[in-house]
């Protein structure tokens, strides 16, 4: 994971967020989007994007659907053509190659394997696009059959396989060929939970197998960017809102849709910011002063959101901690290991989970929470999505 | 179906079940039961025989088969191949131009067939396009008949193909043609099948253009069929009414076979 510097700040003014990482410099390919932009008839679906994957790394592009990340994964893959701006793949400028010169494995999220081929022959058709001999296309669709655990079923035809099946055909078919860059495309939206998990752990390991392979993940699921990705960027209406590490992005939100579309932040409502010792600040909320991080330095005597985490939050029955909140209880839920609570405080409706409770708050109940400043930031309040 | 209760449900039958015999089974039964008719002049025949049949694979008849099949094959060939082309190439194309092409197909399939007959023999009557009275006017004929329909079934079958499947063959490194070998042409098998066999059908039964330009010695079977009937001999036209019907079936579920196979996979 990425250490908290190579963090970038969302700038208050709307200037698109410029992405880039520090290079993790290894021997495989970039992904470089730059100033692109993408319009079909009148409506632009992708505006000014730039971002680089860096070699072997996995970014996640998430957002909520129709923020154009698919756009985005097939203009790397060709099938989509920047109105202005370029693509770089490695050191190539892409923009104007044909899909089928751009050397990229692709995985969509209905799979899309070819049903009139058994599933060896799925897996060996980018070999034999390539004009592979005969003997290299037996010995590596064996391999990557392996490495996604299909070895058994290379005989079979798509349909006779299972959803979570078909999507590792469809990885192992995107690998055989060797390519230096994959684009995933929601690849496990279409699967059901728990497999979806095995499925996760499994893309986490193909990439420690492969550490040379530069990932583009595109997923409305924040659970897989976070578990998969080294960078996030954070997409809403065809910009990109947010980009960093994973960590320092659940952590350090630059604004508010980050925090409250990577984890579901609670947002309080905090003014007349006071600077403290290291990197702390005070605010003030509702009638008590509340401490955190100011990660993103934001200016003396200004408003912004103190942005806690649900599991942030620690209970107890009366206010004697320092940075400690007072609400009434609206909800209680329980739901095996974890208690979930709302209540409302100071005009908000928060959220909170803690581990199972003996005796849980009733509705209606006056309680406090506090948190630790270390781990809680202050978030400018975005001007433009208030 | 819709119908519920049992009784109604029998009821339905009772009237649907003859009502379909007398539409559909009456005309095919007569023109079968005339076939193999000696003589014919009470409400069944009185004699019976396989004369019709023997005499129809005879010289005439027997080459009026073999030319209807062939114009069909022949035909019905160059359709699928030139309809297939037109799909694909109109498939990227913008809605505007592609609606005004569109139009431009089905054309021929409006028109009475006679009068494209008629229009085929007053335009290819002068040189250098002198294609009276050759085979090849007739082939033409059948042709600009039955490729809107082809066109027509192909571009339904392109409209349904899964559009992933052919960009992750070309992500993959397939060039157009490569692509177009190994996923499009077999994704689209079925809907090729069906456009054959449905122009396959149609060429067997045309008569309409086919009677205005057909050269002599080159008669398709509802050619022969007409003047037989025209010359008032019955029950040979009935016998090779039959032997085209049952034709065009045999092929038909051939097709189909292997149209069903296609699907499975
Ligand atoms: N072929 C297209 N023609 C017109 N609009 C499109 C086309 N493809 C996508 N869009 C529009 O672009 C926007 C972004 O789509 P997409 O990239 O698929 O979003 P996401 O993958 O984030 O859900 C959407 O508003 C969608 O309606
Ligand atoms: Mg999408």
């Amino acid at each position: 994971m990425a250490e908290a510097t190579v963090m970038e700040r969302m700038p208050a003014s709307s200037k698109p967020v410029v992405a880039s990482a520090s290079a993790a410099a290894a021997s495989g390919s970039r992904i470089g989007f730059e100033d692109v932009s993408v319009t079909y008839g009148s409506l632009t679906v992708l505006h000014s994007f730039t971002l680089t994957v860096n070699p072997g790394e996995i970014v996640a592009l998430i957002g909520p659907s129709g923020s154009g990340k698919t756009t985005a994964l097939r203009a790397v893959a060709g099938f989509v053509k920047p109105s202005s701006g370029r693509i770089l793949i490695g050191d190539r400028d892409v923009t104007y190659l044909a899909p089928y010169d751009r050397k990229i494995g692709m995985v969509v999220q209905n799979y899309a394997l070819f049903p009139h081929m058994r599933v060896d022959e799925n897996v060996a058709f980018g070999l034999r696009a390539h004009g592979a001999a005969e003997d290299v296309i037996r010995k590596r669709v064996p391999e990557c059959l392996a490495m996604v655990g299909m070895a058994a079923y290379g005989k079979r035809y798509p349909r006779e396989l299972s959803g979570g099946q078909q999507q590792r055909v469809a990885i192992a078919r995107a690998l055989a060929p060797r390519p230096q860059v994959l684009l995933l495309d929601e690849p496990l939206s279409a699967l059901d939970a728990q497999i979806r998990r095995s499925m996760l752990d499994e893309l986490a390991k193909l990439h420690r197998d492969l550490p040379n392979l530069t990932v583009l993940y595109v997923t409305h699921d924040q659970t897989e960017a976070l578990t998969l990705a080294n960078h996030i960027g954070i997409m809403r209406d065809g910009r990109l809102q947010a980009f960093g590490g994973a960590q320092s992005l659940f952590r350090h939100p630059p604004n508010r849709f980050a925090a409250e579309f990577l984890g579901r932040a609670n947002l309080l409502p905090a003014s007349d910011l006071q600077p403290g010792e290291g990197d702390r600040a005070h605010v003030r909320f509702g009638g008590t002063v509340l401490s955190a991080r100011n990660h993103h330095r934001l200016p003396k005597g200004s408003d912004c959101l103190v942005c806690v985490r649900p599991h942030d939050f620690r209970f107890t029955r009366t206010a004697t901690e320092p940075n400690s909140i007072g609400g009434t209880v609206v909800s209680v839920q329980w739901q095996g290991d974890v208690h979930n609570i709302t209540f409302e405080a100071g005009g908000q409706t928060v959220r909170m989970t803690s581990t199972p409770m003996a005796s849980p708050p009733a509705i209606g109940e006056a309680i406090a929470v506090h948190f630790d400043p270390d781990e809680v930031t202050l978030v400018p309040e975005d001007a433009r999505h208030g | 179906m819709l119908v519920w209760s049992k009784s109604g449900r029998i009821a339905t039958w009772a009237v649907a079940v003859p009502l379909f015999l007398l539409i559909y089974g009456l005309p095919i039964g007569v023109i079968v039961l005339a076939s193999v008719s000696g003589q014919w002049n009470d409400i069944l025949p009185t004699k019976l025989t396989l004369a019709h049949y023997s005499d129809a694979f005879r010289a005439d008849s027997f080459d009026a088969l073999k030319g209807s099949l062939v114009t069909g094959v022949v035909a019905s060939g160059a359709a699928l191949v030139c309809g297939t082309w037109a799909a694909l190439a109109l498939r990227k194309m913008k809605p505007v131009p592609r609606r005004i092409l569109d139009l431009f197909f089905f054309i021929p399939s409006a028109v009475p067939s006679v009068s494209i007959g008629l229009g085929l023999l007053v335009a290819f009557s002068q040189p250098p396009l002198l294609l009276n009275g050759t085979k090849m006017i007739v082939l033409i004929a059948h042709f600009v008949l039955i490729s809107a329909f082809t066109y027509g079934n192909v571009t339904a079958g392109l409209s349904r193909l899964p559009i992933d499947c052919e960009q992750v063959a070309e992500s993959l490194g397939a060039r157009p043609f490569y692509r177009l070998r190994r996923v499009t042409l077999p994704l689209l098998a079925p809907y090729l099948i069906a456009a054959f066999s449905l122009s396959f059908a149609l060429s067997m039964g045309e008569l309409g253009a086919t009677v205005m330009v057909y050269p002599p010695g080159w008669v398709t079977l509802p050619v022969r069929i007409f003047s037989l009937s025209d010359r008032g001999a019955i029950f040979d036209a009935a016998t090779m009414a039959t032997i085209l019907g049952a034709a065009t079936l045999l092929v038909l579920i051939g097709l189909s076979r292997i149209s069903t196979k296609a699907m499975v996979r």
